[in-house]
């Protein structure tokens, strides 16, 4: 072969390796590091799976917070005004955590239906509804409207 | 009535981009030099005018008119000045009008430092700059009015600035992130003027480098500024998110640079031509994609706190205009290009293309971590999210790499290597750098392969660099001579690996060997990390001047000895009803304690956060060495004085051997 081909065929070679790894590389780490978003009545419904870490989110329920008294472990409740949702945390909470804000937090679920979080988000604005929060929120309220429509059209 | 003047202001200078778009291109293809005359002054008259909307919107917020809604919105009586003016910038429309005053600014710097270019090549920059212009005006006018009145309902106060924007870091971070995004619109204009007149030469590649490279250097601070902040008013101590806005404004650094490496090898060599076209297209095409993604709404973060859907699709359309006819234009023009230089495969040029792979690469690793989420949201197939692990894992072993590279390539020479030759003077330099290595695991105690990786990398960069630097300056006439004979744009290039190799071991160290505990803490507790005692002696109510705080007082001890007293707040600003954690920080050039207060737990007990963060300014002030190396190269010499045609053909820079020489143009 040519030098100059046989050169130019190397570094294309190359480049093909390279670009290999890298897609190889990426397709691995997104398979590995993907969090899916669900929502309470999702995760009450068994939809999500155990010990994969994924994202849970909705409005803190009130009166769930729950703080140990020697640590920093603290339990609450997550909800869509559907179902709710036991989540576990150690650690500093956001700002603007409270009962009845939106929060999404991200973590595991346990066997027992514990959501047991490594992060928790909220806003730094107390208008702000993490985005997923608030379309799990219009859905919950649809699906209670159109039970409410069946169970009245099935009283008539 | 200044708010009106401010609007006509706005709209001249959109009249004046749209003639600049037109009038000079028109002079440059029909050969009229009448018509080419005008891009200077059509392109002071579109500075002057956004100059003055921009005072008239600052004037607005320094008088406290709340008749203007994006005062109202964005700031409040009780601000002291410099808030009020950084403010400007602090929301949606105000920020978009500091994009179209950078864009004018570095339009104007073109007319002033480029008096020395073809005519016909400065009227189709500029008037490419123009059509840029146009765009964002449009927007800024249709979508986004900063004049906006709130009448006849003035409200007496204002909304107050969001208080993470009340702060130093935010007053710069912006502007020097806009001077970089907007500086790659000064690339992306010379590539597109070198493709309409065919003109891919070594002249225009040394023509774009001086505006790519300080493009570079202000985004390269915009980002280090962002981080910084992050890191002391929101981040509770973490530097790098791989947030998507954050990622915005890595992909434009990333893909920049890798152009001004293919644009040191096409002005140097002459070859990678299309290559580098290509990426001033990319880098620019980045740089509005991290504008739509962080001012369209479609991402929720700090950054994003008005959205509309109107400006994004404005935003996205605008995007896609610039790409496909910067590509379309691409597909017929680049062929034209015929490359006639040879290199060797262990040539500099080599080595460079694979800095560029590795660079593309990591552009398109983040572009993809970032974007995948928001389209398979947007087609409505799930809503995930792809967190740090995903970056962690693609992105450090593309670093490291580049690293190790870095350093192999620095002795490499333009056109053929030796490989024999290389290989034994590589040797000495790899076991120096493997012994401080060793060193420095032995001194943070613990060795993880990664640690190792990533200090290796930086160590490499670092003897390498200077092992180069005294192999060029070695003269008869001494050290010193042989030091001060080396050019700016080579301390440059110095300066810039040495802060790469300052970031990598800084963001190495900080995240292999730092400590980081949330504790629960009373008054009277104390609590360690790593070799630090920090005890916490108070805590008690505060009035700022438009907020109200809790007021922490911790000493830090090391060996028993006081180092420092910390004054971490929880702040209440009263206008918004918002809560703002201020930690505080003993900073050091070696290592920072952090410590930042929690929540509340009970009436005596707070959760307090203290953390050892090893080598974290590293990361910052690597940023900054290597912004500086930015700077001093484009002060080099050779882009000041005109260089005579017989000059041109001589041998400007022979090397301290002599063995190999540098040919200008």
């Amino acid at each position: 072969m040519h030098p100059i081909r046989k050169k130019r065929l190397i570094i294309v070679l190359f480049l093909m390796a390279g670009i290999a790894i890298a897609v190889g590389l990426t397709t691995y780490a997104l398979r590995q590091n993907i969090n899916l978003f669900y929502d309470p009545t999702q995760i009450a419904a068994g939809e999500a799976p155990t010990d994969v870490r994924i994202r849970a989110g909705g409005m803190v329920e009130e009166g769930s917070i729950q703080r140990e008294s020697d640590s920093l472990k603290v339990q609450f409740r997550v909800t869509d005004y559907s179902a709710s949702v036991p989540v576990q945390y150690d650690g500093i909470l956001p700002d603007l955590f409270a009962e009845g804000q939106g929060v999404v937090a991200m973590g595991r679920l346990n066997s027992e239906g514990l959501f047991v979080a490594d992060q928790v988000l909220a806003k730094h604005d107390e208008n702000y509804m993490p985005p997923e929060v608030a379309e799990s929120l219009e859905r919950a309220e649809k699906s209670r409207a159109d039970a409410e429509k069946a169970a009245q059209s099935a009283s008539y | 009535m200044y708010p009106e003047l401010g609007q006509l202001a706005l709209i001249l200078a959109l009249l004046l981009a749209v003639l600049l778009s037109v009038v000079p291109l028109v002079g440059a293809l029909t050969g009229r030099d009448s018509l080419q005359a005008f891009a200077r002054p059509l392109a002071s008259g579109m500075f002057v005018f956004t100059g003055l909307a921009f005072a008239i919107l600052a004037h607005a917020f320094l008088v406290d008119d709340f008749s203007v809604a994006y005062v109202a919105n964005n700031s409040n009586s009780m601000l002291p000045w410099y808030y009020k003016f950084s403010a400007v910038w602090g929301g949606h429309e105000g920020s978009l009008l500091l994009w179209a005053l950078m864009l004018s600014g570095w339009t104007l710097a073109v007319t002033i430092f480029s008096r020395k270019l073809p005519s016909v090549m400065i009227s189709q920059v500029l008037s490419v700059l123009g059509m840029i212009a146009v765009g964002f005006f449009l927007f800024v006018i249709i979508t986004s009015n900063p004049f906006d009145r709130l009448l006849p309902n003035i409200p007496a106060d204002g909304r107050d600035l969001n208080p993470l924007l009340q702060d130093i870091g935010l007053i710069m971070h912006p502007p020097m992130l806009y001077m970089g995004y907007v500086g790659f619109s000064v690339a992306f204009a010379f590539a597109i003027a070198a493709l309409i007149n065919g003109r891919l030469d070594a002249a225009w590649a040394r023509w774009s480098r001086p505006w790519t490279t300080v493009a570079w250097a202000f985004l390269t601070v915009g980002i280090a500024l962002g981080s910084w902040w992050a890191y002391y008013e929101l981040g509770w101590g973490g530097w790098w998110f791989w947030d998507p806005v954050e990622n915005a404004s890595l992909l434009p650094w990333l893909s920049g640079t890798a152009l001004m490496h293919s644009l040191a090898v096409t002005e140097k060599r002459g070859v990678f031509k299309s290559w580098t076209v290509l990426l001033a297209i990319v880098s620019f095409a980045l740089s509005l994609l991290g504008t739509f993604l962080v001012r369209s709404g479609v991402l929720t973060s700090v950054h994003a706190f008005a959205s509309d859907p109107e400006r994004g699709s404005f935003l996205l359309m605008l995007l896609g205009i610039t790409v496909v006819a910067s590509l379309v234009l691409y597909a017929f023009r680049a062929p034209v290009v015929h490359v006639r230089s040879r290199y060797g495969s262990l040539s500099r040029e080599v080595f460079l293309l694979f800095n560029n792979v590795l660079l593309v690469s990591a552009t398109a690793l983040v572009g993809i971590g970032t974007l995948y989420p928001l389209v398979l949201d947007y087609l409505e197939m799930g809503k995930l999210s792809i967190g740090e692990p995903f970056f962690n894992t693609t992105f450090s072993p593309l670093a490291v790499a580049t690293g190790l590279l870095l350093g192999v390539g620095i002795f490499s020479r333009w056109k053929k290597t030796d490989g024999g030759w290389l290989a034994r003077k590589l040797l000495w330099p790899l076991a120096l750098s493997t012994a401080i290595t060793a060193a420095v695991m032995i001194g943070y105690g613990g060795f993880t392969p990664w640690a190792f990786l990533g200090v290796f990398a930086a160590v490499w960069v670092t003897v390498a660099t200077f092992w180069d630097l005294w192999d060029k300056s070695s003269s008869r006439n001494g050290r010193l001579y042989g030091l001060r004979r080396q050019s700016r744009s080579y301390w440059g290039m110095v300066l810039g690996h040495l802060g790469v190799a300052m970031v990598m071991a800084g963001a190495t160290i900080v995240s292999n060997y730092g400590i980081e505990r949330d504790v629960r803490m009373q008054p009277g507790d104390s609590a360690m990390v790593g070799d630090y005692r920090i005890v916490f002696t108070d805590i008690g109510q505060r009035e700022g001047p438009n907020y109200t705080s809790e007021y922490g007082s911790f000493d830090v001890y090391l060996d028993g000895k006081q180092v420092s007293e910390l004054h971490p707040e929880k702040r209440n600003y009263t206008v918004g009803m918002s809560m703002m954690t201020e930690a505080d920080i003993d900073a050091g050039l070696f290592r920072d304690v952090f410590v930042a207060i929690g929540e509340r737990i009970s009436d005596e007990a707070w959760a307090i956060r203290v953390q050892y963060k090893p080598l974290v300014r590293w990361l910052w002030l690597g940023a900054l060495v290597m912004a500086l190396g930015g700077f001093l190269a484009i002060a080099d010499k050779r882009y000041r004085i005109r260089v005579s045609k017989e000059k041109e053909a001589k041998v400007i820079q022979p090397d301290a051997s002599g063995k190999t020489a540098e040919v200008t143009s």
